[in-house]
């Protein structure tokens, strides 16, 4: 079932023009609408690179240097989940290739739409173990949805009008191609109107109105009915829609950390995150719930804690674009299989308006339970992440460019980030959710920066996961000082690892104390104006100062060590056995920071 | 429980390698995989017998569908169907033995392909039962070396023709030739 813009062949036939293989993925990426990509030059793509000159002058396509190929992958993602269009990477053979795997996973993983386009040794010298020849589509099959090695110029339109189908289309995912150096410089006919025909490839499986109808009649019988938002609903587009059904029939809705958003997190019926560290009163609830409604969510084990206890007592409903997922890890009373763009509106007028109010009024109980127990409620004498955070909403939610684009890194800050960042809009997070990749933030920062020039981006990121990949900064400053704004949160540990050490290893800290540089001189290095935070009353004017210069801006939060984030449902734990944040010694008066609930 | 499936997939290199790398990733536990052409030119036929449970042959089932170059998965478990092995038995023998050992496959209709003085060489095909009890028989006598492959599967009974699904140009490839440019447009699917 062909759709979005995917598979259409015009009515009059494109005549074909003769031009090189290198020509031809330039002119494929022009047809595709790619504006932007991001690479790194080397021998077996030289050819590609040459032919992207005349491009490049005319202001079709923008190429962006990246230090490190990982990079290129992360912005091509962080380019991909800021505007749903296909982010596109480019790298030579070897090393150049192999660096793009992680990039490539993480995009994977989170269902997002990357085009990897690889050099390759020259035919003749395949398997030879030439000079920088690695089996690229090998290496990168388990981790793509599809790739091609192209031996042939005459496939190579067709791979990459393919290429793009296969990645955005259904479930999106990245589809690496590994175009041999011979290939690129060898003549073909060029032309991009074909219709797609892959005998094996379902992206859009046929709904089935029989199940949609089931689900809407558990729904309406449903007295503790709890919606699971993921991704999903962010890929379909169908956030409204889901707003819609939940106001009609007053359910509460949990999302998990790449669904964060899904809602709006002020809105009364929004629970924020569930999981592993997800709030007590959002994992209460799923396992309290009698009709479990899982959209666009694959049941991740740091969602559903221990599987033979997740949700029991519940009815699942779970709506779903790629099969495999129904069934792989909690297995469904109803599976809606399809598109949610599809399958939510035709659910919407089968669904009766209800008020669940009992149900609710339990939930708010356990809510007020959490508020007792809440950083936020207390006065802050040290320079702790949660209040960081905190600030950084207060600071920018009513900014004059729009409320930020936040981009989190892996660990402790993206946990407090999801928890006390108060998220407004679908996709307001980009984060690296399944793989869980350090170094993410910053080029994904630059990618969603990179798409949205007049939007305020902030990459929150600790100091382990900063000296990933902050070689990138140069690419900020290269770009003519892209205004992305970065906050390192500085525990001087990698804080997520040292407090499994510390709950789970008796506090054997090995490996996790992180000695770093003066991120302040080192920002000076790159030309970046920055600026170091010590004390609470300092983060409010730092933000500040970020927010009114123009360009890029770097703060350095020194946060306390040793700060926990809570609760915490320990792996292999049912998620209502959480570890609960411990209640503070005093409770005082606290005027300022308003808790988001 | 062992389960017998059957995958229709492109007739191309490197296919292979993505089923068996996605098999082991996933941690399925494949007890035999044989792979031959179809009746379609350009799709090849596997047929697996994995070692598992109805949840996990579900999900063997449904990665394997995600698979851009399988074009069908069809589960014959539950099905009558025809299973067949092949065996070749390199079996020692000597003046003494040498005709009860032609008796013997003779009696489970296998051929003896191959003689020499000291052994010969006994063929058999069928069930993997049948295959299994002449083995049995012939270590009596000694096997020198032996070969066998898993089995190929189809189901018994009438059957519908939608899954020869195939591209005019994976024909053209699988025929030996290059795809003309009309073929190329207008199908699709290098």
């Amino acid at each position: 079932m062909p759709k979005r813009n995917g598979n259409t062949a015009s009515a009059s036939p494109e005549t074909p023009v003769r031009m090189k293989g290198a020509q031809m993925v330039w002119e494929a990426l022009l047809r595709e609408g790619v504006r932007v990509i991001f690479g790194h030059p080397g021998g077996a793509i030289l050819p590609t690179y040459d032919a992207l000159a005349p491009y490049e002058a005319a202001g079709k396509i923008h190429h962006v240097l990246v230090r490190h190929e990982q990079c290129a992958a992360h912005m091509a993602d962080g380019w991909a989940r800021a505007t749903g269009e296909v982010g596109v990477c480019i790298a030579t053979s070897g090393p150049g290739a192999t660096n793009l795997v992680t990039g490539l996973a993480t995009a994977q993983m989170d269902s997002v739409p990357v085009v990897a386009i690889t050099g390759q040794v020259p035919t003749n010298l395949l398997g030879t173990d030439a000079f920088q020849e690695s089996d690229v589509v090998g290496v990168t099959a388990p981790v793509c949805k599809h790739n091609y090695l192209v031996t042939d110029v005459n496939e190579l339109p067709l791979i990459l009008k393919e290429a793009f189908y296969i990645a955005r289309e259904g479930r999106p995912g990245a589809v690496l191609i590994d175009i041999c150096k011979d290939v690129q410089n060898a003549e073909g006919w060029f032309r991009y109107d074909f219709e797609i025909d892959l005998p094996g490839f379902e992206p859009w499986p046929q709904v089935d109105m029989e199940a949609v109808r089931k689900a809407a009649e558990l729904i309406n019988k449903a007295e503790r009915p709890l919606v699971l938002s993921g991704h999903g609903v962010q890929l379909a587009g169908v956030g409204r829609e889901l707003l819609q059904m939940v106001e009609k029939a007053e359910i509460p809705v949990v999302t998990t950390l790449l669904g964060t958003g899904n809602i709006p997190e002020s809105h009364p019926l929004s629970l924020g995150m569930g999981g592993m560290h997800g709030e007590a009163y959002a994992n209460r609830a799923v396992q309290a719930c009698d009709v479990l409604i899982a959209m666009g969510m694959r049941f991740d084990d740091r969602i559903t804690g221990r599987l033979d206890s997740f949700a029991k007592q519940a009815k699942i409903i779970h709506f779903e674009v790629d099969k495999a997922e129904v069934g792989k890890n909690v297995v469904p009373d109803v599976a809606v299989i399809g598109d949610l763009a599809e399958t939510l509106p035709a659910l919407l007028p089968l669904i009766e308006e209800r008020r669940h109010q009992v149900w609710l009024q339990e939930i708010r109980e356990w809510k007020k339970d959490t508020e007792q127990a809440d950083i936020l409620n207390y006065e802050v004498d040290e320079l702790i992440p949660p209040f960081v955070i905190r600030q950084l909403w207060h600071a920018t939610h009513n900014a004059k460019n729009g409320p930020p684009i936040i981009v989190t890194d892996v660990g402790q800050h993206q946990m407090w980030e999801s928890q006390y960042f108060t998220h407004e809009y679908l996709g307001q997070l980009i984060t690296s959710g399944g793989l869980g990749t350090m170094g993410f933030a910053l080029p994904a920062a630059i990618g969603a920066q990179m798409a949205h020039p007049n939007r305020l981006v902030w990459a929150v990121v600790g100091d382990g996961g900063f000296q990933m990949t902050l070689q990138e900064l140069a690419v900020i400053k290269q770009e003519g000082d892209l205004p992305v704004k970065i906050a390192i949160i500085n525990n001087g540990f990698l804080g997520m690892v040292r407090q499994w050490q510390q709950l789970f290893y008796e506090k054997r800290y090995v490996g996790t104390p992180v000695w770093s540089p003066d991120f302040v001189k080192l920002a000076e290095a790159y030309q970046i104006p920055a600026l170091a935070v010590t004390k609470p009353e300092q983060v409010a004017p730092a933000l500040e100062r970020a927010l009114n210069t123009p360009g890029p801006f770097l703060i350095d939060f020194r946060v306390k060590e040793e700060v926990n984030v809570y609760p915490m449902v320990a792996p292999g734990a049912a998620v209502d056995q959480l570890i609960r944040r411990p209640k503070p010694a005093v409770m005082q008066g606290y005027s300022g920071v308003q808790p988001s609930w | 429980m062992k389960y017998t499936l059957i995958a229709w997939m492109r007739d191309k290199p490197g296919v292979l390698s993505r089923v068996a790398g996605m098999m082991r990733r996933r941690n399925f536990n494949i007890d035999s995989l044989q792979v031959g052409h179809s009746e379609t030119p350009g799709i090849s036929r596997m047929t697996f017998v994995v070692d598992g449970n109805d949840r996990m042959v579900d999900q063997v089932i449904k990665q394997l569908r995600k698979l851009v170059d399988v074009t069908r998965v069809e589960n014959i478990s539950e099905q009558p169907i025809v299973a067949r092995e092949m065996a070749l038995i390199r079996v020692s023998t000597n003046a003494e033995n040498r005709s009860e050992i032609v008796q013997l496959v003779n009696i489970y209709r296998g051929e003896i392909v191959d003689v020499a003085l000291d052994s010969m060489i006994v063929q058999i095909v069928g069930s993997e039962e049948r295959v299994a009890s002449l083995i049995d028989l012939l270590d009596n006598f000694g096997i020198v070396e032996m070969v066998r492959t898993g089995p190929v599967a189809m189901a018994r009974g009438q059957m519908e023709h939608k899954y020869r699904r195939s591209t005019a140009v994976w024909r053209a490839q699988a025929n030996g030739r290059d795809a003309t440019a009309v073929e190329r447009f207008r199908t699709g699917g290098v």
